[in-house]
């Protein structure tokens, strides 16, 4: 897979403030490229989600450079730059609607303009009946609708996701990764994915990469070859198992490192 | 929903059957009226007060003297809360005292308040709010410890101005813990000031109270006590609705 290049990660390195410092992350060196499908696997603790950070802008690599769309970051995270947490980060304050409009508050575009965008995106995501619904009244799955709703709105050219739907269960985590694939399609966003389950992984992307035990390095990098135009039912492909199990026999080995044990 | 219900009727027939108990031991005699009088008493003597208008001014003062010690320490403890928050040293400094502050009884300094700033509201406002206050500094620490740090994450990715950040998440996200001390400021302004009034002033509901109380003119002083009993109930009800109506929002259902 080639094209140009939307994110490039060089000889990033990550240390958690010690004493004493612990090296979570790196070296590492990534090229995403515009509009794929990328996905992160690795055993837990690895660094995952502090390589979502240093590529969002929410942490500064201790040493080395990000760049988005040639630009390098500075601790900010950059306009046309999405990201959707692991934990439930919808306000409890707000109705849906509201939640979705949040990221609006400060665009400075006119309310029609903000009214039509935050229309669009809650139909996106199915929530059109639940506008006026608090998130205390929606299941797991439909609030992290609404954070990707909320996302969604501001056209982000970069998706950066953290696990979004590890805390739902396996039937709405296979629909909600149909959803993201059409989001994907449909906005021509590159997506980045955070995720520990490698079937997840193996169905959605484009490109998987398999990180090490701590400190995350890239130990492979796989190309699914999946057509653009894909669904949940790459499942039952032949092809699917054998790529998944192509990502399991490296990441077992890191797992069992990752739980102190030899491989 | 069905419990809630039982129990507050079981409450109100407590408290009902209580009233009455109290008003038959007045009348048959078995309580001398020169120590309490019957409710029956207390209620016709609270609605004759206020008819003549003889309260409207002690009325006028208390409350507004609440009021402002109310809103005083409910601006002044969130603000000082939000500071300490903000500086970790402060607050290992402060988190002790703020602790035992309810074990020094601040009423007294209330000489001294009078001393240094004379006879009037002054004194009074400023002891209510040192009575408030912390109960607002306090929750508004344990309000903002309880914001989740995703939602900080996502202010970051908003990149909100810390500013905007307060009010737009950390304020709302922690109203509920804030409402708990905007509750107890209430009540404790309210025994500030009413209890700073029966000991030293010369206005006020509490002033009132306690010349009736030294002229022996118990019906007087129980009419007004009962006033004040049923503003702070009621207050604190409204508050109490208010803080409902809120969490229902937040909550299943």
């Amino acid at each position: 897979m080639n094209g140009e290049s939307h994110v490039s990660l060089r000889e990033v390195v990550r240390l958690y403030d010690g004493p004493p410092a612990v090296q979570a992350l790196g070296p590492i060196n990534l090229e995403i490229y515009r509009g794929e499908f990328l996905s992160m696997v690795g055993p837990s603790g690895c660094g995952k989600s502090t390589l979502l950070d240093v590529v969002s802008g929410l942490a500064r690599p201790t040493s080395g450079s990000v760049r988005f769309e040639g630009r390098e970051l500075h601790g900010k995270v950059p306009d046309g730059v999405g990201v959707v947490f692991q934990e439930d980060s919808s306000m409890p304050w707000l109705s849906v609607r509201d939640n979705v409009a949040f990221s609006l508050r400060t665009s400075g575009l006119p309310k029609n303009e903000i009214a039509d965008r935050v229309d669009h995106a809650i139909r996106f995501m199915g929530l059109a009946q639940f506008a006026g619904h608090y998130p205390a009244q929606l299941s797991g799955g439909m609030r992290q609708r609404v954070c990707i709703a909320r996302t969604l709105v501001l056209r982000p050219r970069l998706i950066l996701l953290d696990e979004p739907f590890g805390a739902l269960d396996q039937q709405t985590r296979l629909l909600m990764g149909d959803e993201l694939l059409r989001l994907w399609r449909e906005t021509g966003a590159t997506v980045l994915l955070i995720t520990h389950a490698l079937d997840e992984a193996a169905m959605l992307s484009d490109r998987v990469g398999v990180m090490s035990a701590r400190p995350g390095r890239f130990i492979d990098l796989v190309e699914t070859e999946w057509p653009r135009d894909r669904d949940s039912r790459v499942i039952s492909d032949p092809k699917f198992g054998a790529l998944t199990g192509r990502l399991w026999s490296p990441l077992r080995e890191e797992s069992l490192k990752a739980m102190g044990r030899a491989a | 929903m069905r419990g809630r219900q039982a129990a507050l009727i079981v409450r109100i027939a407590v408290l009902a059957s209580l009233i009455v108990l109290l008003e038959i031991a007045c009348r048959i005699g078995l309580i001398d009226p020169l120590t309490v009088i019957p409710p029956s008493d207390m209620v016709s003597s609270m609605v004759d007060q206020i008819g003549s208008g003889e309260l409207n001014a002690s009325i006028a003062t208390t409350f507004s003297t609440i009021v402002l010690a109310f809103v005083l320490a409910v601006i002044g403890g969130t603000a000082a809360g939000a500071l300490i928050h903000r500086l970790p040293r402060l607050r290992a400094v402060a988190d002790p005292l703020l602790a035992s502050y309810y074990s020094v009884p601040t009423f007294i300094f209330y000489p001294l308040l009078v001393a240094l700033l004379g006879l009037g509201q002054a004194p009074l406002v400023v002891l209510g709010v040192l009575s408030a206050a912390p109960a607002v500094v306090i929750s508004t620490l344990s309000g903002f410890d309880s914001v989740a740090p995703v939602l900080m994450k996502l202010a970051r990715v908003h990149r909100l101005t810390p500013a905007r950040t307060l009010a737009w998440i950390v304020l709302p996200a922690a109203l509920p813990h804030l409402f708990t001390g905007f509750k107890l400021a209430l009540s404790y302004a309210l025994i500030g000031v009413i209890a700073g009034e029966f000991i030293l002033s010369g206005t006020g509901l509490g002033y009132a109270i306690s010349f009736a109380y030294q002229s022996f003119d118990n019906r007087t002083m129980y009419g007004v006590m009962l006033f004040v009993l049923l503003v702070a109930v009621v207050a604190n009800g409204v508050l109490y609705v208010w803080e409902g109506r809120l969490a229902r929002r937040r909550s299943r259902g």
